[in-house]
């Protein structure tokens, strides 16, 4: 049963053991001083990964393999890549990030959750779902509250470990539920299944609404979202950028696969939930951000407000519907990683991590300022970033689906985005320094993050200008939900 | 002969906002020198593409398409026609303008710093990303792209007032103005959306072409609902009466070239897209709502020459006279009719360069005298006698004074109303004397009144480049003035299109 | 030549104007350059409209030396030039006045070269209305020419300049506000602003159709009264009046020449070429308001003048007094439209505005010439200044006594000719206007009088206030003016065979 499909369905997470092995090994020999160089190893070693698999790994017309626990199809292959992008510049943030960075553990941690979101991308059976969810989170539980000395730390690390537990226990009594029912796991079986009728309504959506207390734990929509700033306030800065981003949108994989696959039977009830949370979910977000004064807080409402956004996607329940949540996701994880980055970037150097902190940013340092205004214009929603295509792309999928009014919703709430977002940028262009005397001030950049931001501020632009091949891309993906 | 110039044209400006961006922040003559350059190369070529349109064969022209996202329809498809063609001439003219006057000079000695002198490196790159997307909404014939470069267009207002204006309002305005132009443009876009959904539904087709979406037949009902929030979405923008309010006060916020801009183009590209999208996609929803809009320019024709006459502040007198002259251009929309939108097109071009002068010198006055307050000012005319001029022409074609351009463009427009409905234009025509007493109260006090004391001694005249600035602007008032075949048939081109949409007339 | 023969209406006009621009050129500061070149700029139209008078056959119907020029193709207007007797006369008199007052400026060493510029745009402007045959660019010249008009008082007017330039200003522009607007309808009724179709087009519209929403009637009584509050404030006819002093007074000499000679005219001009033509039904039946409004300027015109102790605003007041007369004859012709009365007081209000045209334009050079010299203008401050000036004296008599209406002078002939055409038709107003025509007397007498004789003001005859005679170039400025209005006045026939001509073809 093992073909070459098999292996190229798993190939680049075998590759990734591989490269979490050679962490382990290679991190000892090394002094202490130059531990920090296991990041070059990680990052070099996921781009060379995304190469292979780019080269030998790209899936065919859908299969399912290993006995059906995994689903070899674009769906997942296209989460995978960015992933693994996430991951990579994830690790070179984490290099000058003393705390963290300077310990092979950190980099060994985010594989092995890189390893749980690549197989939540592909799995196809609710028994490999729950394993690849846990996979994910625990390490991740370790990395934010890694900073052990740091009280806030320790604190998103505790409280991330309780709300996910919780959370994944009920999605796990769903799944259980489902089982129960039906005894079946396989994802593709249950849609037949679902669709026949065989089960009461109210078991079904009830089994629905535990499953989405977990994944809206991952993707944190309102009102699973109460962790999200707690966590990325104490958590190592990079590993909230990873949280907002990746997490977030293995989250989202897991969630479109079941709900267009497994659950699509019942369209016309989950779109109505999920219309309602999205706008709930944007509204709070939105609002709540627009009171922050440090800017992580002010990023993690930001990310639960963009949950709300891609939900429109979700809601449309299309093939556009799909491709424009993906597409978003795509855009999303390099914008986001991009202002994370830059927040990594100035507190390394200032330790400081208020938005009036940023005053005089541009004079200090006017590429990470030009790169802050990309990053924020992006999550605003402004051309030529990504964040405009992406939400233009959500929102027609949306008015396809005739939900105008969630459109509205959506655009009122980006209109308070615009606000809070401009706000930061004033303090970065236009106010000052106390003593303007930003020149005795200037911010250097490290080369990890001089190459991270760069690549992630082209990224930026790339898929805002020359959206064709990126759109393609997640079209391609969303043609396997249907 | 396949030159893509609408594509260089487009790109011009934000090639040069890259490469500007690259230079050290020293350089700062280098940056003005590589704006100057790149703003010198868009004006030609906008010249050869106005001059090099055939007016015979009319329609788009320069067409240029290359697909983009051909899954969703969406293509970076350019061309002009006679509406366009003009306003992309403008674009270029008040973008070599805006260069010149923003070039400045610097002396301590005479408390003068004219011109951008902070950060000028920036200032000129995020300008001409605003530039390249005006530009690109001019050009565009994809709805997609148009909303692509109009959004583009619209935010680097805010850093541009915000960083570099007058410090005391610079903040709330550029804030209020964001947010004012945001919420109209993604209104239109829902509608926009609404379309393209639609048209796909009726034909088939998936795409935001904008000359296939003519064809796309939708009906009497979803035209009716969804033609006011496109057209007024994209008429916040140009500065509709009851959505007029960020306008002056960004006029007054914003830095001498970003008020040109803002009042030369910017305000055209709102009346363009809501003509090219609201009027030309929607034709049924237009005559359907068209005395809405007619009763909404009419009270901005009206209303903000009277709030101009009120103004102390010379920046606010302009802000509110524009409102007051974009009021003609959205009534000469609202008339439908072949001299309507013909007066409308050329009110758009005539106001455009009208009002980029007057900002200009506003500007140049304030740099030497540090106050725009009109009862401060005075005796200007005395320290900068080109100025005086230029402003008088400038004064001359905001009364609507024969001879120049902006009696070339009113006078259709009043005809127009005349055909829909006389009461409009009879009232709609006292605007013209409230403009006529505030433009001589302001030349009067300002140019020709008295020197106060406190400016005595420290004011200069303008520079070189200013009279070539002024000149430029001056020039184009005069002969569209003089001769208004310079423009007029060119216009008349792209009105029968529109004509035809909207069914004969 | 060729060349100016077939363009010779258009070369008077834009002459005046290139001219003007190419001096923006000349170097700096060469006052004298300036003031030549101004002065020998506005003789050129003045000869080719000679060339003009001479070539012009007085009794051939309609215009001539028409010329059509494409230039609003879009809403039917073009730049269509032509000349009838009655246009050709203020044609002529405004290519004359100019020059002279250029010449009566060379005192002026403000700003010489905007100054002399901007002459040279009024004339332009003024030349543009009497040519104009497309209704459009008939109102493009009659707004255009307010604008140097305005700078040359607000510029180089007197003390209260300010306050009587945005007068003039505010109050023609508000008036020409309606005739914009009753244009335009024109304009979309018809599709074409050129006159000669306009007038036939206009008058053969049926009584009972419907234009815009309204009835002929309606429109028609709109427009008629639009056009008449337009010129009525331009003429001025009283009450519209008020800004005439204070214009006059403020402006300085030579715009004071101007705006009498020529300005005024083109008011009582656009009653001619358009309100009767286009309106005769409504102008008659409103002829009899129009009558009194005549008179009332008349009688009112003459005792305001009565009771001004600024010389200057004296003569202004009595521009309002002469107007009336042009006015007067204008509503009798309107009366009695296709009578002899009404071609007598035509003929009479024609040759008013001509001689008008000359006498106000040397009465208020004179008080310029004296002013000049005392720099004031108060009545009270002169007297007896005759023996001290003895040939700025005669002149000054000489040109008073045309005004006031002296047999043998211009004034005479066209007052006479009014009365004579406006008494049979409208004989209350035409008496009461006679009554007025005492007072004429009075006011001009008076003037003299107190600048003239009188004890002597001793301030004046000795010491560095003395009083110098008016010098050769004054006289030059002078002499044309003088030998017109007494060659009219003894032999008016070579004027009035072109105008009578004129006024009987056209009504």
């Amino acid at each position: 049963m093992f073909t070459s499909t098999t292996f190229a369905s798993i190939l680049p997470e075998i590759l990734i053991l591989v490269l979490g092995m050679l962490v382990l090994i290679v991190e000892p020999f090394w002094k202490e001083e130059k531990r920090r160089n296991v990041g070059w190893l990680t990052a070099g070693g996921l781009l060379a990964i995304m190469v292979i698999s780019f080269l030998f790994g790209q899936p065919g017309a859908p299969t399912s393999t290993l006995g059906g626990m995994i689903r070899f199809d674009w769906l997942g292959f296209f989460f995978k890549m960015l992933f693994m992008f996430a991951a990579a510049a994830t690790a070179l943030l984490l290099m000058d990030n003393e705390k963290v960075g300077h310990r092979g553990e950190a980099y060994l941690l985010l594989l092995a959750s890189l390893l749980g979101m690549n197989l939540m991308a592909v799995s196809a059976d609710l028994v490999m779902l729950y394993l690849a969810i846990e996979t994910t989170s625990i390490p991740l539980y370790i990395l934010s509250g890694f900073m052990l000395a740091d009280d806030k730390s320790t604190e998103a690390g505790f409280k991330y470990l309780l709300f996910g537990a919780l959370t994944s226990t009920i999605m796990l009594y769903g799944f259980s539920l489902v089982f129960g029912f039906t005894g079946t796991t396989n994802l593709y079986q249950l849609t037949d299944m679902f669709k026949a009728g065989s089960l009461p309504l109210v078991t079904t959506l009830g089994t629905m609404a535990l499953i989405l207390v977990g994944l809206g734990f991952k993707v944190s929509i309102v009102p699973f979202h109460f962790w999200a700033p707690d966590v990325y306030e104490g958590a190592p800065t990079p590993v909230a950028g990873f949280l907002s981003t990746a997490s977030k949108a293995a989250g989202f994989a897991v969630l479109v696969r079941l709900f267009f696959v497994t659950f699509s039977g019942f369209a016309v009830s989950w779109t109505i939930a999920l219309a309602v949370l999205a706008a709930v979910t944007m509204t709070v977000g939105n609002l709540l951000a627009i009171q922050q004064t440090n800017i992580k807080r002010l990023l993690a409402f930001s990310s639960i407000a963009h949950a709300g956004y891609a939900m429109i996607g979700v809601v449309a329940f299309s093939q556009l519907g799909a491709a424009s949540v993906i597409f978003y996701l795509a855009a999303y994880i390099a914008t986001n990683l991009l202002a994370f980055g830059i927040v990594m970037a100035f507190s390394r150097v200032t330790g400081l991590e208020d938005v009036k902190d940023y005053s005089g940013l541009s004079r200090r340092s006017p590429l990470l300022g030009l790169m802050m205004l990309a990053a924020f214009l992006s999550l605003t929603g402004m051309p030529p970033f990504g964040g405009f295509v992406a939400k233009v792309f959500v929102f027609a999928a949306g008015v396809q689906a005739g939900y105008v009014w969630l459109v509205i919703v959506g655009i009122l709430n980006s209109i308070i985005g615009v606000y809070y977002y401009l706000n930061v940028l004033k303090s970065v262009y236009l106010y000052r320094m106390p003593n303007q005397d930003e020149e005795n001030h200037p911010i250097p950049l490290t080369r990890p993050y001089a190459i991270a931001l760069v690549v992630l501020a082209v990224g930026v632009i790339l898929i805002g200008t020359v959206f064709a091949p990126w759109f393609s891309w997640s079209n391609a993906a969303a043609l396997n939900l249907f | 002969m396949n030159f893509p110039v609408l594509s260089v044209i487009t790109f011009t400006p934000m090639v040069a906002a890259l490469i500007i961006l690259m230079l050290p922040a020293q350089r700062k003559n280098e940056a003005r020198g590589v704006a100057l350059a790149a703003a010198t190369f868009a004006l030609l070529l906008s010249f050869w593409v106005y001059f090099s349109y055939d007016q015979a064969t009319a329609g788009y022209q320069f067409i240029e398409k290359y697909s983009w996202l051909p899954a969703l329809g969406i293509s970076l498809h350019f061309g002009v026609d006679g509406i366009s063609a003009p306003l992309v001439l403008l674009t270029g003219v008040v973008m070599f303008t805006g260069v010149l006057i923003s070039w400045g000079e610097f002396d301590e000695s005479k408390h003068l710093s004219a011109g951008i002198q902070d950060r000028p490196r920036e200032f000129f790159a995020f300008l001409f990303l605003l530039a390249g997307g005006v530009f690109g909404v001019f050009v565009s014939l994809d709805l997609f792209m148009l909303f692509f470069f109009y959004e583009i267009a619209v935010f680097p207002m805010y850093l541009l007032i915000a960083i570099w204006g007058w410090i005391q309002t610079r903040e709330y305005a550029a804030m209020k103005l964001t947010l004012y132009l945001f919420i109209g443009s993604v209104v239109s876009l829902v509608g926009v959306l609404a379309m393209y959904w639609l048209q796909y539904k009726n034909t088939g087709i998936l795409s935001f072409d904008m000359i296939g979406m003519e064809k796309a037949g939708f009906s009497q009902a979803f035209q009716n609902i969804w033609f006011l929030p496109v057209f007024l979405g994209f008429a916040v923008l140009g500065g509709i009466w009851p959505f007029h309010n960020w306008s002056p006060d960004g006029h007054v916020a914003a830095p001498t070239a970003v008020s040109m801009f803002h009042a030369g183009v910017l305000m055209k590209l709102g009346a363009f897209a809501a003509l090219r999208v609201g009027i030309m996609l929607l034709p049924q929803g237009a005559h359907t709502w068209s005395w809405l809009i007619m009763l909404f320019a009419g009270v901005a024709v009206v209303y903000g020459a009277y709030i101009a006459f009120v103004q102390e502040d010379m920046k606010y007198m302009i802000g509110f006279s524009s409102v007051s002259h974009m009021g003609l251009v959205m009534l000469g929309m609202s008339t439908l009719n072949r001299n309507g939108i013909m007066g409308a097109g050329i009110q758009m071009f005539s106001h455009g360069v009208m009002t980029a002068l007057f900002f200009a010198i506003t500007g140049m006055i304030y740099d030497r005298s540090h106050t725009r307050q009109i009862p401060e000012l005075g005796g200007m005319s005395k320290v900068m006698p080109f100025a005086t001029i230029g402003f008088i022409i400038g004064g001359l074609v905001s009364m609507g004074m024969p001879l120049f351009s902006g009696f070339v463009a009113e006078f259709p427009i009043f005809m127009g109303v005349w055909q829909v409905q006389w009461l409009v234009a009879v009232i709609a025509s006292i605007s013209i004397v409230i403009t006529a007493a505030y433009i001589m109260r302001n030349i009067r006090q300002v140019f020709f009144g008295p020197m106060p004391e406190k400016l005595e001694g420290h004011m200069g005249d303008v520079t070189v480049l200013d009279k070539v600035a002024i000149t430029t602007l001056c020039l184009f008032m005069i002969v569209i003035g003089m001769f208004p075949s310079f423009m007029v048939p060119m216009i008349q081109t792209g009105v029968e299109n529109v004509l035809r949409l909207l069914g004969g007339s | 030549m060729n060349f100016i023969s077939t363009h010779l209406l258009s070369t008077i006009l834009f002459f005046p104007m290139l001219s003007a621009v190419v001096m923006m050129f000349l170097p700096k500061d060469e006052n004298k350059l300036f003031r030549w070149f101004a002065f020998v700029a506005s003789l050129v139209p003045f000869a080719l409209t000679l060339v003009a008078w001479f070539q012009f056959k007085s009794s051939q119907p309609g215009f001539q030396f028409q010329e059509t020029y494409v230039w609003y193709q879009a809403i039917g207007s073009s730049l269509h030039l032509g000349v009838d007797g009655l246009s050709l006369t203020m044609v002529l008199l405004t290519t004359l006045l100019t020059p002279l007052a250029i010449l009566a400026s060379f005192s002026v060493s403000d700003r010489v070269k905007p100054y002399m510029m901007l002459f040279l745009f009024l004339e332009t402007g003024m030349l543009g209305v009497f040519m104009a045959l497309d209704l459009l660019i008939f109102f493009v010249f009659w707004e255009i020419g307010l604008i140097p008009m305005y700078f040359l008082i607000n510029q180089w007017g007197s003390a209260n300049r300010d306050y009587a330039s945005l007068k003039f200003m505010i109050y023609t522009m508000g008036g020409s506000l309606g005739l914009l607007l009753a244009i335009q309808m024109i304009g979309v009724l018809f599709g074409t602003y050129d006159l000669v179709t306009v007038y036939q087009r206009w008058n053969s519209l049926e009584a009972g159709s419907m234009l815009l929403g309204m009835s002929v009637h309606t429109v028609k009584s709109i427009a008629f009264w639009a056009f008449a509050i337009a010129f009525a404030i331009k003429v001025p006819i009283w009450p519209f009046h008020t800004w005439l002093p204070d214009a006059h007074t403020e402006a300085p000499t030579a715009g004071s020449m101007l705006l009498a000679g020529v300005l005024l005219k083109l008011g009582a001009y656009g009653f001619l070429r358009l309100v009767l033509p286009l309106y005769p039904v409504e102008a008659k039946m409103f002829a009899g308001v129009l009558a009194l409004l005549a008179t009332a300027a008349i009688v009112f015109g003459a005792f305001g003048s009565f009771g001004q102790t600024d010389f200057k605003r004296l003569v202004a007041y009595s521009s309002v007094n002469h107007m009336g007369f042009v006015v007067l004859g204008i509503a009798a012709a309107a009366y009695s439209i296709g009578t002899q009365d009404a071609t007598i007081a035509l003929n009479g209000a024609i040759l008013q505005m001509f001689n008008h045209g000359l006498s106000a334009a040397g009465m208020f050079f004179l008080v310029g010439v004296i002013y000049e010299r005392t720099h004031t203008r108060n009545l009270e401050e002169f007297g007896g200044l005759f023996p001290i000036v003895p040939i700025y004296g005669g002149i000054l008599i000489f040109t008073s006594m045309a005004s006031l209406g002296l047999p043998g002078l211009n004034g005479f002939i066209s007052e006479f000719l009014v009365v004579r055409g406006a008494f049979p038709v409208l004989t209350v107003f035409t008496t009461i206007s006679m009554l007025g025509l005492l007072f004429t007397g009075a006011y001009i007498l008076k003037g003299i009088k107190k600048v003239l004789h009188g004890p002597m003001n001793e301030h004046w005859a000795h010491g560095e206030h003395k009083l110098t005679e008016i010098s050769a170039r004054e006289i030059i400025v002078m002499v044309p003016l003088m030998a017109l209005i007494l060659w009219i006045g003894i032999y008016p026939a070579w004027i009035l065979d072109v105008i009578n001509k004129a006024v009987v073809m056209l009504f």
